[in-house]
């Protein structure tokens, strides 16, 4: 039987704008998500009953008209649970699967209804009595720091260079606080998952979550089974954004709980409301600052505080808020810093992972006291980012005290402003204002400079498994997930590569815990970088015992065998890849290997707050162009310019995808997502009718999105791409300073307009209107 | 009599489906997903709003199949009698390869996580039918009602752009089945009203505008849904029982629009997109607000007569159709009264309907010769977004340059659409002038003592309700200056 000959091998797969692997699916409707697979017979559905309160001893719960309703099985609270009663990720044991005895956010899941239809279950839920006693809460940072500012997890703090020394040195000081809102993921597909169970204490679960590993952890642990007695199964998620990479414990634990309850699968989808009112979110912030500079601009010495809605528990806040340390400088260098963290709980959900992880607040801030100096200064804040930029030799020390040695910023940003046209436009600007008595324009350069790796070093490790058949096909599986990022196209590029065959060949596998054990998060930005790496190396191990195979057979020395596009070449012959599959299996040859890859250099001591916590940087700049109306506070963004270092990029058009994607989300995060609380403690935005992602009319009418593509990384990555998935999320940065420059106008650029984020509308004509006043004031 | 079927009668994609047991509150989303396992389109909200379950719904109007972008997660099956509900299986190539808007999508790379692209590729299908070769402005709209959380849009934008590249509707392979498809689905409308269920599963589809009246008559406890953008949320988001209900947004009678030389008469069951080119023919100054009124499946869906019957402080036709002087039609059995618009909102929550009464038509009066009107609307995002407010101003300048008539009325300001007579006071009689614009916007807190809520807070609400009257006369006088999104 002849295997199905090769056709079409690209000379490379790698650097290449293939497709997603999943288009053709996505757009026939038959892309399964884990709510499209089919389920197995007698399927049960849970429903969580969530808490109504936001901080409250738990006096008494009664489910009686809950057990009577229709087409109920059972109640799940915590008696049920037979091992330990939590999902903390950080095994910090402050996140109980159901509590016990307090609620502690308005929407806090208290309990489960099993019944035999989703909707039965459901309405079952709203039938139990939950009777509270409540306590004081508070839901905002300065309430929580006016409480006494309880941390949730141990706080951190950055120092370099002499503070006191730095702010008597300098001859100007401005001091300020800003306050930064969070984001709902708005994940299109919302948290499911469905259990399976199986004989001993086998459980399979599929699971809509960033990090498989974790889950299996989770269920294991709230089952009180071992780990190896539980799989989980993630073909793809239907966005994730860090939403997915804690938050989806919970519901894969109590699907697990119940399956192994009744010895049913059972299914597990909140309601959108339900989804955003129970899972945490990119932390709020109110950071604190004290910043002293000169007359050119320069910055002499920064003092800041953050403080972050961490909400109820621990959850990756700890990680979140260090990370927003680590993006303190953005592109900007302290020759004085210390800079500290308040993760302070408060009575709302907990908040967690979303793209950037704290850096973007971080770099929000540093964007701050420069408008602030370039305002004081009467100067362009783009004079002022300049004069600050890390150098490359010199004056390149982190507050973490890494060195920045692989810095390109000051080419990004000189590359765009030229291709943006900056200078002329920002004049034109300036006149148009002049004239213009309603409409107001802006526009503004910002640069992005993003760390990546993990902070907890021990993340930074990936496993592959890859198997060639005797035909010649090959099948992957590596430990990352797919969220729409492109990450399992990419792999399968840099196996076809390192294999030189077609990427049809490559059968992309879903993320099983049984196939790759142990495996990280597919989470800040790595996924390629670590996956891409591991998978090449398990193509290593096989082509090393194919090579010492082929020479055996051909009879030539192992130096002999080339690898070339669709096979080898022993001295003059030629063999095809499949025939070489088919004979290393008959000559006993494996032809399976478990790659892996840990990134190397990277060290980090918390307690000292020194260390190489990053491998590489990631570098971009965005110039945003915005009108802003003054007698309402709407506004457009008018146009839009990208430049963006991806490295030498494995695949173009979906790096691209990452860029425009990810610059649109950030744009939401900075204008319309507004997260409101009520004065009950419950979030009032928590669905598409409140909660105002943006449309395809809110992306720019003119969108120029480029890739340095001279950028190669100086650190020997996958392919030398650098990782894509959160550096341009902050490009939208721009947005908000060309906001404020048009805000600004107003008082003849006069003062620092001190836009706290989301700038809805309402931000920008309560803006315009302190600023006309105190401009006549002044 | 009319004669009464037991069987809700439709096309779904090719195949004839009758159902004679269904629930009032089964929505259409839930029955393909659940029952017909049919797992393409999605649930990403199930309230209209982001658009990941949106499928055709084919309806006839004057002896064709005109398909409508919907969204299947708050449409309900009771509503489908008669129609072709085409979902994102059916849609196909020749020969089983792609079909163009789908090529287009993937060779543009319009899908990253996919789960809101068949939505996406629906409602891109509904344009390119109408519409192949679409204008970027026509793009945004027919995508007004979809979220992506993962592109951007930008690949979506160019993949909509490149659709007539791949194919164009005269080639559809769809498009040979509608001839028989025609036929079956009129062979549906004989004239008979469709009845299943009972008590509170009762259904009721009236064969006519008179039966309909007759039925809620006798039946006034039941719930009348039209285009079930609002209502369908009682059902997904609530849990409220709805039934028995009355499903009227079939009857053609309440689809007419009757114009003469002096008003306009738009019946309750007018889509805003049906409304769209007679509404702003008539009054241009509609057609942003028209626009912005969520997003384009529940433009196909919601009607004029729902978004005034069900008495939302933040509708948006209330308040231009209040300052225009609208005059509302209520009817109950074969009992007819008209009152003001303005009249017909009591309080929050309560309305001038009696029990068996129903919103037949609305009329609005075209705007005299002279006269001025603007109305503006102002939402967190500019699209798809409920109103933080919206305002409608309406005034008469006479020769001397003095106020000789003002109606302004308000949406999100009160706890029911509501004029701002204490503005229209201050305004007449009084030169048309900055000055007096200038003094009449302190007496918008004599009308209003707005809310703060998640779309905004009591003092913007005031401030901009204040600054669109500023807006209005500066647009009045040629010094006006609009935000406009600057797009081919």
């Amino acid at each position: 039987m002849d295997p199905k000959p090769q056709t079409a091998i690209a000379l490379s797969s790698l650097h290449v704008g293939t497709r997603h692997d999943s288009g053709p699916k996505h757009v026939t409707g038959t892309a399964e998500y884990i709510d499209d697979l089919v389920e197995p017979a007698g399927t049960m559905h849970a429903y969580l009953g969530l808490s109504t309160n936001p901080h409250a001893e738990i006096a008494g719960m009664d489910f009686s008209a809950t057990l009577a309703a229709p087409g109920v099985i059972g109640v799940l609270t915590a008696a049920d649970v037979p091992g330990d009663n939590d999902v903390s990720s950080n095994h910090s044991h402050d996140e109980p699967l159901f509590p016990v005895d307090k609620v502690h956010f308005w929407g806090q899941p208290l309990f489960a209804v099993i019944a035999e239809t989703r909707e039965l279950a459901r309405r079952a839920a709203h039938l139990a009595k939950i009777d509270y006693r409540p306590l004081p809460f508070v839901t905002h940072v300065r309430a929580a720091q006016a409480a006494g500012g309880t941390l949730v997890t141990p706080p951190l703090k950055l120092e370099r260079g002499d503070m006191a020394a730095g702010m008597a040195g300098a001859p100007r000081r401005v001091k300020g606080s800003m306050e930064i809102g969070g984001q709902d993921h708005f994940y299109l597909e919302g948290q499911i998952a469905i259990a399976v169970p199986g004989e001993d204490e086998d459980v399979t679960v599929y699971s809509s979550t960033q990090h498989p590993t974790e889950v299996q952890v989770m269920v294991a642990q709230v089952l009180g089974i071992r780990q190896h007695a539980v799989t989980v199964n993630v073909r793809r998620m239907g966005g994730g954004f860090g939403g997915k990479e804690t938050q989806s414990n919970l519901f894969a634990a109590v699907a697990a709980l119940a399956a192994k309850k009744w010895n049913r699968a059972c299914k597990l989808r909140p309601d959108r409301d339900d989804d955003m009112t129970a899972t945490g979110k990119r932390h709020d912030f109110v950071v604190d600052y004290d910043v002293g500079y000169d007359e050119s601009g320069k910055i002499h010495a920064v003092d800041a505080v953050y403080g972050a809605r961490a909400g109820f528990s621990s959850d990756l806040s700890g990680p979140v808020t260090d990370r927003a340390l680590f993006h303190a400088d953005n592109a900007y260098w302290y020759p004085a810093v210390r800079v500290r963290s308040e993760p302070l709980y408060t009575n709302t959900v907990s908040n967690t992972a979303f793209r950037g992880f704290g850096g973007p607040q971080g770099m929000l801030a540093a964007e701050r006291w420069i408008e602030d100096i370039a305002y004081s200064l009467g100067k362009d804040p783009l004079e002022i980012r300049k004069a600050n930029f890390y150098g490359t030799d010199s004056n390149n020390i982190t507050p973490y005290h890494q060195e920045v040695t692989d810095n390109i910023i000051h080419r990004v940003v000189d590359e765009l402003e030229a291709s943006a046209d900056y200078q002329a436009r920002r004049a034109a600007i300036v006149k148009y204002n002049a004239g213009s008595p309603i409409l107001k324009k802006g526009i503004a350069l910002t640069p992005v400079k993003f760390g990546i790796s993990f902070t907890a070093t021990w993340y930074n490790q990936a496993g592959a498994l890859v198997h060639v058949y005797k035909d010649g096909s090959i099948h992957l599986s590596h430990g990352g997930t797919e969220m729409g990022q492109g990450l399992y196209i990419k792999v399968a590029q840099v196996l076809a590569d390192a294999f030189g065959v077609g990427l049809d060949t490559v059968k992309i596998m879903a993320t099983s815990t049984g196939k790759v054990p142990n495996t990280s998060a597919t989470a800040a930005s790595s996924g390629t970088d670590l996956n891409g790496m591991a998978a090449f190396d398990a193509a290593r191990q096989i082509k090393e015992r194919m090579t010492a195979h082929a020479a055996k057979l051909h009879n030539v020395a192992e130096a002999d065998v080339r690898w070339v596009p669709g096979g080898v070449e022993c001295g003059d012959k030629f063999v095809g890849f499949a025939e070489l599959a088919a004979s290393a299996y008959l000559n006993r040859v494996q032809l399976s290997a478990a790659g892996f890859y840990q990134t190397p250099k990277i060290h980090w001591d918390r307690a000292t707050g020194r260390g190489r916590p990053f491998y590489y940087y990631a570098y971009g700049a965005s110039v945003s162009e915005v009108t802003i109306d003054t007698l309402t506070g709407e506004y457009t963004v008018d146009r839009v310019d990208i430049l963006h270092d991806v490295g030498h990029s494995l695949n173009p058009a979906i790096d691209t995808g990452q860029i425009e994607g990810g610059f649109v989300q950030g744009l939401g995060w900075l204008t319309t997502e507004e997260l409101v609380w009520d004065d009950k403690g419950q979030l009032r935005t928590k669905a598409p009718s409140t909660y105002k992602i943006p449309l395809a009319s809110d992306v720019p009418p003119i969108f120029n999105v480029r890739l340095a593509e001279w950028s190669v990384n100086t650190e020997p990555t996958i392919g030398r791409s650098k990782a894509v998935g959160e550096p341009p999320f902050m490009l939208a940065m721009s947005v908000m300073e060309a906001l404020s420059m048009a805000v600004a106008s107003v008082a003849d650029y006069a003062i620092a307009p001190r836009l706290n984020t989301p700038i809805t509308p309402e931000r920008v004509l309560m803006g315009v209107q302190r600023l006309a006043r105190e401009h006549k004031q002044a | 009599m009319t004669a009464v079927s037991g069987a809700i009668r439709f096309v779904l994609n090719g195949e004839a489906i009758s159902l004679t047991d269904v629930p009032p509150d089964l929505t259409l989303l839930d029955w393909l997903r659940l029952e017909r396992r049919l797992r393409g389109s999605k649930e990403g909200c199930a309230e209209g709003d982001c658009g990941a379950c949106t499928v055709l719904v084919g309806r006839l109007m004057d002896d064709e199949i005109i398909y409508d972008s919907v969204t299947a997660c708050i449409r309900f099956v009771g509503s489908l009698h008669g129609t072709h509900v085409v979902t994102i299986e059916h849609l196909r190539g020749e020969n089983g390869n792609l079909h163009p808007v789908q090529q287009a999508m993937v060779d543009h790379h319009g899908s990253q996580c996919g789960f809101c692209t068949p939505g996406f590729v629906m409602s891109l299908y509904g344009l390119w039918m109408r519409n192949p070769e679409p204008s970027q402005s026509a793009i945004e709209k027919a995508l007004q009602g979809n979220l992506c959380r993962c592109t951007g849009y930008a690949p979506i934008i160019r993949a909509a752009q490149a659709m007539s590249s791949y194919g164009l509707p005269q080639g559809d392979p769809l498009l040979a089945e509608r001839i028989a498809l025609k036929a079956q689905i009129k062979a549906i409308h004989d004239g008979s009203r469709v009845e299943i269920g009972e008590g509170e599963n009762r259904i009721i589809v009236p064969a006519s505008l008179d039966d309909f009246a007759a039925v809620y008559e006798s039946n006034p406890e039941a719930t009348i849904v039209a285009g079930s953008t609002d209502v369908g949320l009682w059902v997904t988001k609530f849990m409220r029982r709805i039934g028995p209900v009355i499903f009227i947004g079939h009857l053609q009678e309440l689809k007419r629009i009757a114009e003469n030389a002096s008003e306009i008469r738009f019946y309750a069951g007018v889509s805003y997109s049906e409304a769209m080119p007679t509404l702003t023919a008539a009054f241009p100054a509609m057609a942003e607000l028209w626009d912005r009124i969520a997003g384009e499946q529940v433009r196909n869906m919601g009607t004029i007569g729902g978004n005034i019957a069900n008495g939302s402080p933040i509708g948006d036709t209330p308040p231009p159709f209040i300052a225009l002087g609208a005059k509302l039609h209520l009817r109950r059995g074969e009992h007819r009264r008209e009152i003001k618009l303005e009249d017909y909102f009591l309080a929050y929550g309560k309305q001038d309907r009696q029990p068996g009464e129903f919103v037949e038509s609305v009329t609005i009066p075209l705007l005299p010769a002279g006269e001025r009107f603007a109305v503006y609307k102002i939402s967190k995002r500019r699209e798809e977004d409920i109103s933080a407010l919206c305002g409608a101003f309406r005034v008469f300048i006479n020769d001397a340059g003095v106020v000789g008539m003002a109606r302004i009325a308000f949406g999100g300001m009160a706890a029911t659409p509501k004029r701002a007579k204490a503005v229209e006071a201050a305004l007449v009689g009084q030169p048309w002038t900055l000055e007096s614009v200038e003094a009449a916007m302190a007496a918008f807190a004599a009308d209003y003592q707005p809310i703060s809520d998640m779309r905004a807070s009591a003092d913007y609400r005031l401030l901009s309700a204040q600054n669109l009257l500023k807006r209005f006369f500066l647009e009045t006088t040629g010094q006006g200056q609009r935000l406009r999104r600057e797009v081919a």
